[in-house]
Protein backbone atom coordinates (compact mmCIF):
# COMPACT_ATOMS: atom_id res chain seq x y z
CA UNK A 1 0.00 0.00 0.00
CA UNK A 2 0.98 3.46 -0.32
CA UNK A 3 3.11 3.77 2.83
CA UNK A 4 5.83 1.72 1.08
CA UNK A 5 7.91 3.80 -0.81
CA UNK A 6 8.49 1.30 -3.67
CA UNK A 7 4.61 1.13 -3.86
CA UNK A 8 4.29 4.92 -3.97
CA UNK A 9 7.24 5.32 -6.62
CA UNK A 10 5.96 3.30 -8.94
CA UNK A 11 4.69 4.15 -11.90
CA UNK A 12 1.70 2.94 -11.67
CA UNK A 13 0.74 4.62 -8.90
CA UNK A 14 0.72 8.16 -10.68
CA UNK A 15 -1.72 6.21 -13.44
CA UNK A 16 -3.89 4.58 -10.30
CA UNK A 17 -4.09 8.17 -9.39
CA UNK A 18 -5.03 9.30 -13.34
CA UNK A 19 -7.35 6.80 -14.01
CA UNK A 20 -9.23 8.18 -10.76
CA UNK A 21 -8.83 12.04 -11.63
CA UNK A 22 -11.99 11.95 -13.68
CA UNK A 23 -14.07 10.39 -10.95
CA UNK A 24 -12.93 12.58 -8.21
CA UNK A 25 -15.17 15.62 -8.86
CA UNK A 26 -18.28 13.33 -8.39
CA UNK A 27 -16.72 11.87 -5.03
CA UNK A 28 -16.07 15.22 -4.05
CA UNK A 29 -19.33 16.50 -4.55
CA UNK A 30 -21.01 13.03 -3.07
CA UNK A 31 -18.84 13.68 0.52
CA UNK A 32 -19.69 17.28 0.57
CA UNK A 33 -23.59 16.16 0.80
CA UNK A 34 -22.63 13.20 2.90
CA UNK A 35 -20.67 15.35 5.60
CA UNK A 36 -24.00 17.85 5.20
CA UNK A 37 -26.32 14.94 5.62
CA UNK A 38 -24.08 13.78 8.98
CA UNK A 39 -24.32 16.85 10.86
CA UNK A 40 -28.27 17.87 9.24
CA UNK A 41 -29.41 15.05 10.68
CA UNK A 42 -28.50 15.54 14.24
CA UNK A 43 -25.51 13.65 14.92
CA UNK A 44 -22.64 15.85 16.59
CA UNK A 45 -20.13 17.75 14.68
CA UNK A 46 -17.59 14.92 16.85
CA UNK A 47 -19.54 11.68 15.65
CA UNK A 48 -19.55 13.48 12.25
CA UNK A 49 -15.77 13.81 12.18
CA UNK A 50 -15.48 10.36 13.54
CA UNK A 51 -17.53 8.78 11.21
CA UNK A 52 -16.14 10.65 8.21
CA UNK A 53 -12.85 9.07 8.89
CA UNK A 54 -13.54 5.19 10.27
CA UNK A 55 -15.96 4.48 8.16
CA UNK A 56 -15.29 5.76 4.28
CA UNK A 57 -18.07 4.39 2.86
CA UNK A 58 -20.68 6.58 1.62
CA UNK A 59 -24.02 4.22 1.16
CA UNK A 60 -23.53 2.17 4.15
CA UNK A 61 -23.01 5.82 6.08
CA UNK A 62 -25.98 7.55 4.51
CA UNK A 63 -28.47 3.99 5.40
CA UNK A 64 -26.79 4.01 9.06
CA UNK A 65 -27.14 7.88 9.69
CA UNK A 66 -31.35 8.00 10.52
CA UNK A 67 -31.02 4.67 12.47
CA UNK A 68 -28.14 5.93 14.27
CA UNK A 69 -30.35 9.22 14.96
CA UNK A 70 -33.26 7.04 15.62
CA UNK A 71 -31.56 5.02 18.36
CA UNK A 72 -32.33 1.89 16.23
CA UNK A 73 -30.51 -1.31 17.83
CA UNK A 74 -26.92 -1.46 17.22
CA UNK A 75 -26.91 -4.73 15.61
CA UNK A 76 -29.76 -3.15 12.91
CA UNK A 77 -27.40 -0.36 12.33
CA UNK A 78 -24.35 -2.70 11.88
CA UNK A 79 -26.01 -5.26 10.14
CA UNK A 80 -27.73 -2.53 7.50
CA UNK A 81 -24.76 -1.46 6.64
CA UNK A 82 -23.27 -4.95 6.46
CA UNK A 83 -25.79 -5.57 4.15
CA UNK A 84 -25.54 -2.53 1.94
CA UNK A 85 -21.85 -3.36 2.08
CA UNK A 86 -22.72 -6.69 0.73
CA UNK A 87 -21.52 -5.75 -3.20
CA UNK A 88 -18.43 -5.56 -1.55
CA UNK A 89 -18.51 -9.22 -0.06
CA UNK A 90 -18.86 -10.33 -3.66
CA UNK A 91 -16.10 -7.51 -5.24
CA UNK A 92 -13.91 -9.64 -2.18
CA UNK A 93 -14.31 -12.85 -3.82
CA UNK A 94 -13.02 -11.50 -6.67
CA UNK A 95 -9.98 -9.49 -5.26
CA UNK A 96 -8.82 -12.65 -3.84
CA UNK A 97 -6.00 -13.17 -6.33
CA UNK A 98 -4.94 -10.37 -6.61
CA UNK A 99 -3.77 -9.42 -2.94
CA UNK A 100 -3.44 -12.62 -0.89
CA UNK A 101 0.23 -12.36 -1.46
CA UNK A 102 0.07 -9.37 1.04
CA UNK A 103 0.35 -9.49 4.48
CA UNK A 104 -2.87 -9.78 6.16
CA UNK A 105 -3.05 -6.46 8.05
CA UNK A 106 -2.32 -4.58 4.42
CA UNK A 107 -5.13 -6.66 3.03
CA UNK A 108 -7.74 -5.23 5.54
CA UNK A 109 -6.17 -2.01 4.53
CA UNK A 110 -7.04 -3.02 1.20
CA UNK A 111 -10.67 -3.63 2.80
CA UNK A 112 -10.74 -0.15 4.40
CA UNK A 113 -9.74 1.98 0.97
CA UNK A 114 -11.73 0.18 -1.33
CA UNK A 115 -14.57 1.30 -3.11
CA UNK A 116 -16.76 0.93 -6.00
CA UNK A 117 -14.85 3.60 -8.21
CA UNK A 118 -11.53 1.70 -7.38
CA UNK A 119 -13.05 -1.92 -7.63
CA UNK A 120 -14.12 -1.64 -11.23
CA UNK A 121 -10.96 1.14 -12.31
CA UNK A 122 -8.49 -1.95 -11.04
CA UNK A 123 -10.67 -5.02 -12.59
CA UNK A 124 -11.21 -3.09 -15.51
CA UNK A 125 -6.59 -2.38 -15.63
CA UNK A 126 -6.35 -5.45 -14.63
CA UNK A 127 -7.57 -9.00 -15.63
CA UNK A 128 -5.64 -11.46 -14.11
CA UNK A 129 -3.43 -11.77 -10.88
CA UNK A 130 0.08 -11.03 -11.46
CA UNK A 131 2.20 -13.95 -11.90
CA UNK A 132 5.54 -12.31 -10.83
CA UNK A 133 7.09 -9.85 -8.14
CA UNK A 134 7.11 -7.14 -10.36
CA UNK A 135 3.65 -7.94 -11.49
CA UNK A 136 2.38 -7.71 -8.05
CA UNK A 137 3.64 -4.63 -7.07
CA UNK A 138 2.77 -2.75 -10.17
CA UNK A 139 -1.02 -3.99 -9.43
CA UNK A 140 -0.81 -2.83 -5.55
CA UNK A 141 0.67 0.39 -6.85
CA UNK A 142 -2.03 0.73 -9.26
CA UNK A 143 -4.66 0.50 -6.24
CA UNK A 144 -2.63 2.08 -3.79
CA UNK A 145 -2.95 5.17 -6.27
CA UNK A 146 -6.60 5.44 -7.07
CA UNK A 147 -7.11 4.56 -3.57
CA UNK A 148 -5.37 7.19 -2.05
CA UNK A 149 -6.65 10.19 -4.51
CA UNK A 150 -10.59 8.81 -3.73
CA UNK A 151 -9.46 8.70 0.19
CA UNK A 152 -7.76 12.18 -0.16
CA UNK A 153 -11.02 13.48 -1.98
CA UNK A 154 -13.69 12.02 0.01
CA UNK A 155 -12.33 13.26 3.38
CA UNK A 156 -11.27 16.22 2.44
CA UNK A 157 -15.00 17.30 1.16
CA UNK A 158 -16.54 14.98 4.05
CA UNK A 159 -14.97 17.40 5.96
CA UNK A 160 -15.84 20.55 4.11
CA UNK A 161 -19.14 19.21 4.64
CA UNK A 162 -19.24 19.04 7.82
CA UNK A 163 -18.21 22.52 8.49
CA UNK A 164 -20.13 24.18 5.73
CA UNK A 165 -23.04 21.86 6.84
CA UNK A 166 -25.41 24.79 7.82
CA UNK A 167 -24.70 26.89 5.00
CA UNK A 168 -25.42 23.85 2.30
CA UNK A 169 -28.79 23.24 1.68
CA UNK A 170 -29.58 19.35 1.44
CA UNK A 171 -32.52 20.59 -1.40
CA UNK A 172 -29.80 21.60 -3.60
CA UNK A 173 -29.28 18.22 -4.17
CA UNK A 174 -25.74 18.00 -4.69
CA UNK A 175 -25.35 14.21 -4.25
CA UNK A 176 -27.01 13.71 -6.91
CA UNK A 177 -23.10 14.02 -8.73
CA UNK A 178 -22.15 11.17 -6.91
CA UNK A 179 -25.09 8.91 -8.94
CA UNK A 180 -24.08 10.61 -12.02
CA UNK A 181 -20.73 9.45 -11.02
CA UNK A 182 -21.55 5.62 -10.26
CA UNK A 183 -23.77 5.81 -13.28
CA UNK A 184 -20.75 7.15 -15.68
CA UNK A 185 -18.64 4.28 -14.23
CA UNK A 186 -22.14 1.86 -14.74
CA UNK A 187 -21.55 2.80 -18.47
CA UNK A 188 -17.75 2.60 -19.03
CA UNK A 189 -18.35 -1.37 -17.83
CA UNK A 190 -21.13 -2.18 -20.45
CA UNK A 191 -19.20 -3.89 -22.62
CA UNK A 192 -21.15 -6.41 -24.08
CA UNK A 193 -24.84 -7.55 -24.59
CA UNK A 194 -24.90 -9.59 -21.50
CA UNK A 195 -23.30 -7.21 -19.42
CA UNK A 196 -25.74 -4.70 -20.89
CA UNK A 197 -28.62 -7.90 -19.79
CA UNK A 198 -27.48 -7.75 -16.06
CA UNK A 199 -27.35 -3.78 -15.82
CA UNK A 200 -31.36 -4.25 -16.84
CA UNK A 201 -32.33 -6.86 -14.95
CA UNK A 202 -30.44 -5.80 -11.87
CA UNK A 203 -32.22 -2.25 -11.82
CA UNK A 204 -35.46 -3.55 -12.36
CA UNK A 205 -35.04 -6.30 -10.31
CA UNK A 206 -33.62 -3.42 -7.31
CA UNK A 207 -36.88 -0.97 -7.89
CA UNK A 208 -39.10 -3.93 -7.92
CA UNK A 209 -38.26 -5.45 -4.01
CA UNK A 210 -36.84 -2.15 -3.21
CA UNK A 211 -38.97 -2.46 0.20
CA UNK A 212 -36.89 -5.09 1.60
CA UNK A 213 -35.71 -4.54 4.65
CA UNK A 214 -31.81 -3.68 5.23
CA UNK A 215 -31.59 -2.97 1.61
CA UNK A 216 -31.69 -6.19 0.91
CA UNK A 217 -33.00 -5.27 -2.30
CA UNK A 218 -29.18 -4.75 -4.06
CA UNK A 219 -27.69 -7.52 -2.82
CA UNK A 220 -30.99 -9.60 -4.19
CA UNK A 221 -30.43 -7.39 -7.63
CA UNK A 222 -27.24 -8.71 -8.02
CA UNK A 223 -27.94 -12.28 -7.23
CA UNK A 224 -31.05 -12.12 -9.79
CA UNK A 225 -29.25 -10.12 -12.61
CA UNK A 226 -25.60 -12.75 -12.06
CA UNK A 227 -27.96 -15.92 -12.15
CA UNK A 228 -29.90 -14.03 -15.93
CA UNK A 229 -26.86 -13.58 -17.28
CA UNK A 230 -25.32 -17.00 -16.66
CA UNK A 231 -28.20 -18.78 -18.00
CA UNK A 232 -28.11 -16.36 -21.19
CA UNK A 233 -24.65 -16.74 -21.66
CA UNK A 234 -25.01 -21.08 -21.59
CA UNK A 235 -28.31 -20.33 -24.22
CA UNK A 236 -26.31 -19.01 -26.50
CA UNK A 237 -22.98 -21.02 -26.92
CA UNK A 238 -21.90 -19.46 -30.23
CA UNK A 239 -21.18 -15.78 -28.97
CA UNK A 240 -17.50 -15.55 -28.60
CA UNK A 241 -17.09 -13.16 -25.79
CA UNK A 242 -17.22 -9.31 -26.49
CA UNK A 243 -18.53 -10.31 -29.83
CA UNK A 244 -22.32 -10.07 -31.27
CA UNK A 245 -24.85 -12.39 -29.65
CA UNK B 1 -19.60 13.53 27.64
CA UNK B 2 -23.08 11.81 27.85
CA UNK B 3 -23.48 8.36 27.37
CA UNK B 4 -25.73 8.82 24.60
CA UNK B 5 -22.70 10.45 22.65
CA UNK B 6 -21.01 7.39 23.95
CA UNK B 7 -23.06 5.34 22.64
CA UNK B 8 -22.86 6.66 19.15
CA UNK B 9 -19.27 6.48 18.93
CA UNK B 10 -19.21 2.99 19.56
CA UNK B 11 -22.20 2.73 17.02
CA UNK B 12 -19.76 4.13 14.49
CA UNK B 13 -16.54 2.16 15.53
CA UNK B 14 -18.69 -0.94 14.97
CA UNK B 15 -19.87 0.16 11.25
CA UNK B 16 -16.17 0.73 10.51
CA UNK B 17 -15.74 -3.10 12.33
CA UNK B 18 -18.41 -4.09 9.96
CA UNK B 19 -17.44 -2.34 7.02
CA UNK B 20 -13.85 -3.63 6.57
CA UNK B 21 -14.84 -6.81 7.39
CA UNK B 22 -17.35 -6.72 4.55
CA UNK B 23 -14.85 -5.29 1.96
CA UNK B 24 -12.27 -7.79 3.03
CA UNK B 25 -14.49 -10.64 3.66
CA UNK B 26 -12.56 -13.09 1.24
CA UNK B 27 -9.38 -12.33 1.60
CA UNK B 28 -9.31 -12.38 5.47
CA UNK B 29 -7.96 -15.71 5.74
CA UNK B 30 -5.19 -16.92 3.39
CA UNK B 31 -5.75 -20.58 3.49
CA UNK B 32 -5.42 -21.90 0.34
CA UNK B 33 -8.52 -22.21 -1.72
CA UNK B 34 -9.93 -21.75 -5.15
CA UNK B 35 -12.85 -19.62 -6.78
CA UNK B 36 -15.09 -22.74 -8.32
CA UNK B 37 -15.10 -21.78 -12.64
CA UNK B 38 -19.05 -21.05 -12.51
CA UNK B 39 -18.54 -18.29 -9.70
CA UNK B 40 -15.86 -16.79 -11.88
CA UNK B 41 -17.99 -16.73 -14.74
CA UNK B 42 -20.52 -15.34 -12.68
CA UNK B 43 -18.31 -12.39 -11.23
CA UNK B 44 -17.69 -10.63 -14.88
CA UNK B 45 -21.39 -9.76 -14.24
CA UNK B 46 -21.46 -8.39 -10.27
CA UNK B 47 -19.70 -5.14 -10.69
CA UNK B 48 -22.32 -3.34 -13.35
CA UNK B 49 -25.13 -5.09 -11.33
CA UNK B 50 -24.09 -3.89 -8.12
CA UNK B 51 -23.86 -0.43 -9.75
CA UNK B 52 -27.45 -0.34 -10.95
CA UNK B 53 -28.84 -1.71 -8.69
CA UNK B 54 -27.86 1.29 -6.70
CA UNK B 55 -28.01 3.83 -9.14
CA UNK B 56 -31.58 2.78 -11.06
CA UNK B 57 -33.47 3.35 -7.90
CA UNK B 58 -31.84 6.66 -6.48
CA UNK B 59 -33.07 7.85 -10.59
CA UNK B 60 -36.32 6.53 -10.55
CA UNK B 61 -37.42 6.28 -7.01
CA UNK B 62 -38.83 8.90 -4.45
CA UNK B 63 -39.55 8.32 -0.77
CA UNK B 64 -39.22 4.06 -1.39
CA UNK B 65 -42.32 4.47 -4.60
CA UNK B 66 -42.00 4.42 -8.21
CA UNK B 67 -42.43 8.22 -10.15
CA UNK B 68 -45.32 8.78 -11.30
CA UNK B 69 -44.17 11.82 -13.33
CA UNK B 70 -41.93 12.81 -16.03
CA UNK B 71 -40.99 15.94 -14.52
CA UNK B 72 -38.32 14.79 -12.44
CA UNK B 73 -34.91 16.65 -13.02
CA UNK B 74 -33.36 13.24 -12.12
CA UNK B 75 -34.62 11.22 -15.20
CA UNK B 76 -33.16 13.87 -17.33
CA UNK B 77 -29.82 14.26 -15.86
CA UNK B 78 -29.14 10.85 -16.20
CA UNK B 79 -30.82 10.18 -19.46
CA UNK B 80 -27.92 12.87 -20.62
CA UNK B 81 -25.12 11.29 -18.77
CA UNK B 82 -25.74 7.89 -20.10
CA UNK B 83 -25.87 9.66 -24.05
CA UNK B 84 -22.59 11.86 -22.79
CA UNK B 85 -20.83 8.38 -21.84
CA UNK B 86 -21.96 6.57 -24.69
CA UNK B 87 -20.51 9.86 -26.91
CA UNK B 88 -17.80 11.08 -25.72
CA UNK B 89 -16.04 7.50 -23.12
CA UNK B 90 -15.66 9.91 -20.02
CA UNK B 91 -16.76 9.73 -16.75
CA UNK B 92 -16.02 13.54 -15.66
CA UNK B 93 -17.86 14.93 -18.76
CA UNK B 94 -20.64 12.41 -17.54
CA UNK B 95 -21.00 14.21 -13.79
CA UNK B 96 -20.81 17.64 -15.58
CA UNK B 97 -22.85 17.42 -18.13
CA UNK B 98 -25.44 15.77 -15.88
CA UNK B 99 -25.46 18.41 -13.28
CA UNK B 100 -25.40 20.98 -16.04
CA UNK B 101 -28.92 19.66 -16.83
CA UNK B 102 -30.08 18.67 -13.26
CA UNK B 103 -29.45 22.07 -11.38
CA UNK B 104 -31.45 23.98 -13.31
CA UNK B 105 -34.25 21.44 -13.81
CA UNK B 106 -34.27 20.95 -9.76
CA UNK B 107 -33.46 24.21 -8.15
CA UNK B 108 -34.76 26.78 -11.52
CA UNK B 109 -38.19 24.50 -12.16
CA UNK B 110 -38.09 22.84 -8.88
CA UNK B 111 -38.14 19.31 -10.42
Amino acid sequence: MFWRKNVREHPEFKIGMADFGPQALGIVAWGLMIGVAMVNSGMGTLAAVVMALLVFAGSSQLAAIPLIVAGAPAWVVLATAFCVNLRFVVFSLHLRPFVIHLPRWTRLAVGYFITDNGYVLFTKRFHVPGRTDEERLAQVAYLAGANSLNWASWMLSSLVGIALAHSIPPAWGLGFAGILCLLGMQCSLASSRLRILASVVAGVTAVWVYHLPLRLNIVTAIAVAVMVCMSAERLKPTSAPGGHA
Amino acid sequence: MSTDELWTLAVILGLAVATVVARSFFFISDKAWQLPHWAQRGLQFAPIAALSAVVVPEVVMSQGALITTWQDARLFAAAVGVAVYVAKRNVLLTIVLGMAVYLPLHLGLGW
